[in-house]
């Protein structure tokens, strides 16, 4: 059995009088050790989905239909206190800034031996033996000196290490990354997703990445789901999204990448832009934006359908697969 | 050095900006060094890529080529004629033929204005002799060029999308037939399926106009497609120069071949780590000797305490003192 099914999830924001379907009908599964990417552009649903897994969703919004099945518990059911028990503890979360997530008046020692406090019955002096180890396991230089630091006196490479330090404290079974090294230079990001990577394997600890960055997603994972406008457009293992496509949204975000074409030629695009969540197209989202689009697309949602290993959810992924 | 195609000329410039005020009794305050005594050329119809991590100092190189900033000292020469030294009437006809693009395109448009109203402004203050009709006409022929909808003209900004708003930033720094255009960043800002478009944008703009870019980003892949020179920045110097596919065949300075070994890939390879040491030291006290020494694999005594100039090596310019060996 998977360690977290997520199955047919759906969240809403209530809005007036409108209701705003940030998630329809979400589907995965990942097993012990398993690194999932979460791949789509802003607005399309990626950060709730992880959010509503960890129950952090802002008040209107809700989860309406679904269950999210971890260690054989919906998640969606269970109460505030129980869920206490597991957020940050067996299920922890790395946030795109590390200063908004650590708090700028504490040292970064406090904040650690707090949150091994919070979830272990274990006294000062060994939560802060415990604390360094993790320091030291996230390659940071003189850890002791570190654990009396307040964050401003961190690099921002250091401040996501020491993000992670916090996140691996109490051995979670899964990690979810929202946007990690979104913030952070080009050679620090590949520090850090290399870190984070060796560290879930050592580990075994299964990561959900979520990112618009499709070239990360391709080096560090190993199944990968598209979000479209709230909709999964597409799921498989990771080597074959990439080398084969069947949705058209994947195929033109991957064929839009710079290094996929020619220097100085003409980029391919996928004209148009994401629609917001108030002004959904009828039918297929994508339909505006898509080559093969047709009149079933206009009136019909494509539901998720499997083809060959992926799951992808467009009335001609056939005839996209072989384009 | 300087010969008729070069347009854009910057010899040994240094900008320090100083953060805290001298005290009254005569000592000196901090001061970051920003730019480094830096010289490049940029010639007529190039897009000069200027790539590094943040705060090497390329958008500060930028903001002094607009004049946006004064240099602390060096010059910056547009088409042979100096141009940092000059009054702002001096000036003036230089605005207009060097135009800027920002990064942040919910920050850089008026959100008061009328998107006609932004773009008629630098037509209206440069050509004060233009009547409306004429004003109007450029305004619908420019925003046609880019692919814009003429429809949007009376609409304000917080109507439009972060790529839309891009294009539209695009097109006021087309409004003046400019020669020359600076894009700090333009596309990083954007997500993916738009970044494209904005690029292509970019790109029709320089082969309909004749273009000379200077475009700066950290995003080496947009470098390796759009650029056909790039300079690579680290802490206010320049470590690298060369034509792209020089630069991007091999690249020879340290600092340059770790950024590339950086930059994710998808062929399949996954990701490695721990190739550097270190972090990228403070702009308020830089090391001696050449500035990237406490990272490089390579350093040496040498390296230590002399700065190694740019030189020419293997086809391309490298300050480095071991750059025959790093090949």
């Amino acid at each position: 059995m998977a360690l977290l099914e997520v199955r047919n999830l759906h969240v809403e924001f209530p809005l007036g009088r409108k209701t705003l379907q940030a998630i329809h009908g979400l589907s995965f599964a990942l097993d012990k050790g398993e690194r999932l990417g979460i791949v789509g552009e802003s607005g399309a649903g990626k950060s709730v989905a992880a959010f509503s897994i960890l129950k952090l969703i802002a008040k209107p919004g809700r989860i309406a239909a679904g269950e999210v099945i971890f260690d054989g518990r919906d998640l969606a059911k269970i109460s505030d206190e129980e869920m206490r028990q597991i957020r940050g503890n067996r299920i922890s979360m790395i946030f795109q800034d590390p200063m908004m997530t650590l708090n700028p008046v504490l040292t970064v020692g406090t904040q650690m031996v707090e949150c091994l406090k919070a979830h272990r019955d274990i006294s000062d002096a060994e939560a802060k033996r415990l604390a360094i180890a993790k320091l030291r396991e996230v390659k940071i230089p003189s850890a002791e000196e570190r654990f009396e630091n307040y964050p401003h006196q961190l690099s921002g490479g250091m401040r996501q290490r020491v993000v992670i330090a916090i996140a691996l404290l109490t051995d979670p079974a899964v990690i979810i990354a929202d946007e990690p090294t979104t913030a952070l230079d080009v050679t620090i990001q590949a520090e850090i997703m290399g870190l984070m990577l060796d560290l879930c394997r050592d580990h075994a600890v299964a990561l959900m990445l979520i990112t618009h960055d499709l070239a990360v997603v391709s080096q560090v994972t190993q199944k990968i789901c598209v979000l479209y406008a709230g909709r999964l457009a597409e799921q498989g293992p990771t080597r074959s999204i990439i080398t084969q496509p069947k949705h058209p949204y994947t195929q033109g975000l991957i064929k839009a990448l710079p290094q996929q074409n020619e220097p100085g030629a003409r980029l391919f695009q996928i004209p148009g832009t994401m629609p917001t969540l108030d002004d959904v197209p009828a039918g297929c989202a994508f339909h505006p934006r898509c080559a093969f689009a047709d009149e079933l697309c206009r009136r019909e949602v494509p539901e998720p359908r499997p083809i060959g290993d992926h799951r992808v959810a467009c009335h001609h992924a056939e005839k996209v697969a072989s384009a | 050095m300087s010969d008729s195609q070069t347009l854009l000329s910057i010899a040994n410039l240094r900008k320090q900006f100083r953060i805290t005020a001298d005290s009254w009794c005569g000592g000196g305050g901090q001061v970051v060094s920003a730019i480094n005594d830096v010289s490049l050329e940029i010639r007529k119809g190039e897009s000069f890529c200027l790539v590094g991590e943040s705060g090497c100092g390329k958008s500060t190189l930028a903001r002094t080529v607009m004049g946006l900033e004064t240099p602390t000292s060096g010059t910056i020469a547009y088409g042979g004629t100096r141009i940092d030294d000059m009054n702002d009437g001096a000036r003036l006809p230089y605005r207009r033929r060097m135009q800027m693009i920002f990064q942040n395109p919910y920050a850089s448009l008026n959100p008061r204005m009328t998107i006609s109203q932004t773009l008629e402004e630098p037509l209206r203050f440069h050509q004060p002799g233009l009547s409306d009709s004429q004003v109007r006409d450029k305004v619908v022929t420019v925003m046609e060029s880019v692919g814009n909808n003429t429809s949007w003209l009376s609409r304000f900004p917080h109507e439009f999308s972060g790529g839309q708003r891009q294009r539209i930033s695009i097109a006021r720094a087309l409004m003046v037939d400019p020669e020359f255009v600076v894009a700090d960043e333009p596309i990083s800002a954007l997500d993916v399926s738009i970044q494209a478009q904005v690029l292509n944008v970019m790109m029709d703009a320089r082969n309909e106009r004749d273009l000379t870019y200077l475009f700066i980003t950290h995003d080496l892949s947009v470098v390796e497609h759009f650029g056909t020179r790039v300079a690579v920045m680290y802490l206010g110097v320049v470590c690298e120069l060369a034509d792209t596919r020089t630069l991007f065949a091999g690249p020879r300075h340290p600092y340059t071949q770790l950024l590339l070994s950086a930059i994710p890939k998808m062929d399949g390879s996954e990701m490695t780590h721990d190739r550097m040491q270190g972090e990228v030291p403070s702009a308020m006290q830089l090391p001696s000797g050449c500035v990237f020494h406490g990272r490089c694999p390579h350093a040496k005594a040498v390296c230590k305490t002399d700065i190694p100039a740019l030189r020419d090596v293997a086809g391309r310019q490298v300050a480095c003192h071991f750059a025959e060996e790093t090949g």
